[in-house]
């Protein structure tokens, strides 16, 4: 046998399990999250290892568990959704406000220190999170903003303004200029011809930029950590489950109902926008 | 999570505006010298009213309050002398001999740079081998690759808490299959044991448990990254090239390693750069695995426990500090020995 036909029997045989073996990896964990999160909790303390959810054993009191309020004598996911939504989405609308009118003119624009500007941006995005957590921590307990969702918004929008400007300034790069400079001849204003030419062009980009930053608004753990783990009513979904199951008082399977709760709005906008944001990521790489 | 932005210029040439001439150049044409100036002036105008907003918020939530913790690193500042601290305090070094010379800031940073290492080559070997694999298009491809980047976008909460939930040694899947199955005599606990004794070919070897958990939680988490920057990569790949290759008579391993790999390499340096660096900086996964205990305690997981716990502001500040300096001179040393590959990250 010659040493090709035996690469390509070795791979004929390695590539299926290669394959199978990585998605088992990658998909397992969430399939485990959801079974146990059905699971009555004694029955999953009897038989750890059964991976399917019987028929007459499906529990869904975990999940009214942990949206009851905590006056209700459950957890209070319902609160946490909320905190988590109202933040999630003002970031989403206030940075996509502060980033659109910047990626244009970082694209678009000559003006005084534009590359300075677009490179202190796109250091923000390096810079470690904990060396900033370190005077904002400080700052918002000395003015006492902690414990506030404002403070924490205000945080994010800085982050993710940064970041988004740098996406939408790539993808504004890739509009001709000379739409927009037809649009002036026929009389439009340097703004008419932003708002009615550039901005629809370049829609996707931000439509997906959006969802992106909904996605970081609502995983973001170490900031909500910081600013508001004393008050319990403030507290986004992701504070929550970390510091539910930090005691023993809550069951795990309570718990898993609530991790369900945290990763399912993120799969589903990933599925729903997967073209949309990897194509976004990856713009420019089959360009070239 | 912020990781995901990955920007377009990793995988390959993007396509990026001329930076001299540009948009201003383009009066020229059109008008006279008068006309262009008071057009650029108008334009300049334009541009730094657009990106005002952007630069005075990062301004004021990010570069003060960065210019501010250095500030804080030479003064002695407590949580409970905060109100008092002004910027014209007492300088001093002692935050940097303090920590430098306590006894486990060097630990934690030797734990750092193994975490980053190990968990960076990890994800991206993985992440490689996931690429290859899925090169050739077979049905239901797009479900797997769209599956495969789940660990990436979701929450670090939910991913760490399964993870716990299930190496947890009282009723985690993992003990329960090793325990039953594979023969283990106790259960492991993966998340707190600082070492568990292994004996491989007759030897015994002491496996720092909790450490090697979290890097595999790592490379876990970010494979679906570098899978994804290259898989856009192989696809730029000429079919043609790989075509006379096979026509050649080269093997696959042949193929691989003098077509593919070469193409890859420059990825796989920009690649290696940026998950280094946001593994090094990474505070969620640990904090929220094994809250730095059990031999795992890195860097900003120290910091957040002066700043928090011990309310020791001052030298939460200089060891973030060492931190980010630490980062800077590794990055630069990287850059500067394999040159700048391809465009800005």
């Amino acid at each position: 046998m010659s040493r090709d036909t035996l690469e390509n029997r070795l791979l004929a045989v390695l590539r299926p399990v290669v394959i199978g073996v990585l998605l088992i990896a990658a998909v397992f964990p969430f399939y485990y999250m959801v079974v146990l999160s059905f699971r009555p909790l004694n029955a999953l303390l009897q038989d750890p290892g059964k991976l399917w959810v019987s028929v007459g054993e499906v529990d869904v009191g975990t999940y009214t568990d942990v949206l009851t309020s905590v006056a209700g004598g459950g957890q209070g996911f319902m609160t946490f959704i909320r905190n988590s939504l109202v933040v999630a989405l003002a970031t989403v609308v206030l940075s996509l406000l502060v980033a659109i009118p910047g990626a244009y003119a970082v694209s678009r624009l000559q003006f005084f220190g534009r590359r300075q500007i677009s490179g202190l941006f796109l250091a923000v995005y390096f810079f470690p999170s904990i060396l900033l957590a370190v005077p904002l921590f400080v700052f918002f307990t000395r003015i006492g903003l902690r414990g506030s969702l404002v403070g924490l918004l205000v945080v994010y929008v800085a982050q993710v303004a940064a970041v988004s400007i740098y996406m939408l300034r790539n993808y504004f790069d890739t509009i001709p200029a000379s739409l927009e400079e037809a649009a002036a001849i026929d009389g439009c204003t340097r703004l008419q011809a932003m708002r009615k030419v550039a901005l629809p062009l370049a829609m996707p980009a931000i439509v997906s930029n959006g969802l992106f930053i909904f996605m970081i608004a609502w995983n973001e753990f170490l900031f909500a950590l910081l600013f508001l783990v004393e008050r319990r009513d403030r507290w986004t979904v992701s504070l929550g489950l970390s510091q539910l199951s930090g005691s023993i008082e809550v069951p795990t399977t309570v718990l898993m109902a609530g991790s369900v709760i945290l990763t399912l709005p993120i799969i589903v906008l990933f599925f729903a926008s997967e073209r949309l944001l990897v194509g976004g990521l990856t713009a420019g790489a089959e360009k070239g | 999570m912020t990781q995901l932005a990955g920007g377009s210029g990793v995988t390959g040439p993007a396509p990026r505006a001329p930076e001299p001439g540009g948009p201003g150049g383009r009066g020229t044409s059109r008008g006279g010298r008068r006309r262009r100036s008071a057009r650029s002036r108008e334009e300049s105008r334009a541009g730094l009213l657009l990106i005002s907003p952007t630069a005075v918020i990062v301004t004021v939530v990010v570069v003060l309050p960065i210019l501010w913790t250095v500030s804080l690193a030479f003064q002695s500042v407590r949580l409970l002398n905060i109100r008092t601290t002004g910027v014209f305090g007492q300088y001093t070094l002692e935050n940097f001999t303090d920590v430098l010379t306590s006894p486990g800031f060097l630990q934690a940073l030797l734990t750092t740079v193994l975490y980053s290492v190990f968990g960076t080559a990890l994800a991206i070997s993985i992440g490689l081998c996931a690429a290859l694999a899925l090169r050739r298009p077979f049905r239901g491809r797009g479900a797997v690759r769209a599956a495969m980047l789940l660990p990436y976008v979701a929450p670090v909460v939910a991913a760490t808490f399964v993870w716990s939930t299930m190496l947890n040694p009282q009723f985690g899947f993992v003990n329960h299959i090793g325990t039953t199955y594979l023969g283990w005599d106790d259960p492991i606990a993966f998340l707190s044991a600082r070492s568990t004794p292994m004996s491989l070919l007759g030897w015994e070897i002491e496996v720092p448990t909790a450490l090697v958990t979290v890097i595999l939680f790592e490379a876990w988490r970010s494979f679906p990254f570098a899978f994804l920057f290259l898989t856009a990569r192989l696809q730029a790949v000429p079919e043609t090239l790989d075509e006379a290759a096979r026509v050649d008579g080269a093997t696959p391993s042949q193929r691989f390693g003098y077509i593919l790999w070469p193409q890859l390499v420059p990825t796989i340096a920009v690649l290696s750069v940026l998950r280094f660096i946001w593994t090094f900086n990474n505070f969620d996964d640990i904090y929220l695995l094994t809250g730095g205990g059990a031999g795992t305690e890195v860097v900003s997981v120290r910091v957040f426990d002066y700043l928090t716990a011990r309310g020791d502001i001052g030298a939460a500040a200089a060891q973030a500090l060492v931190l980010a300096a630490i980062l800077a001179v590794l990055v630069g040393v990287y850059l500067r020995r394999f040159g700048r590959t391809g465009d800005q990250p």
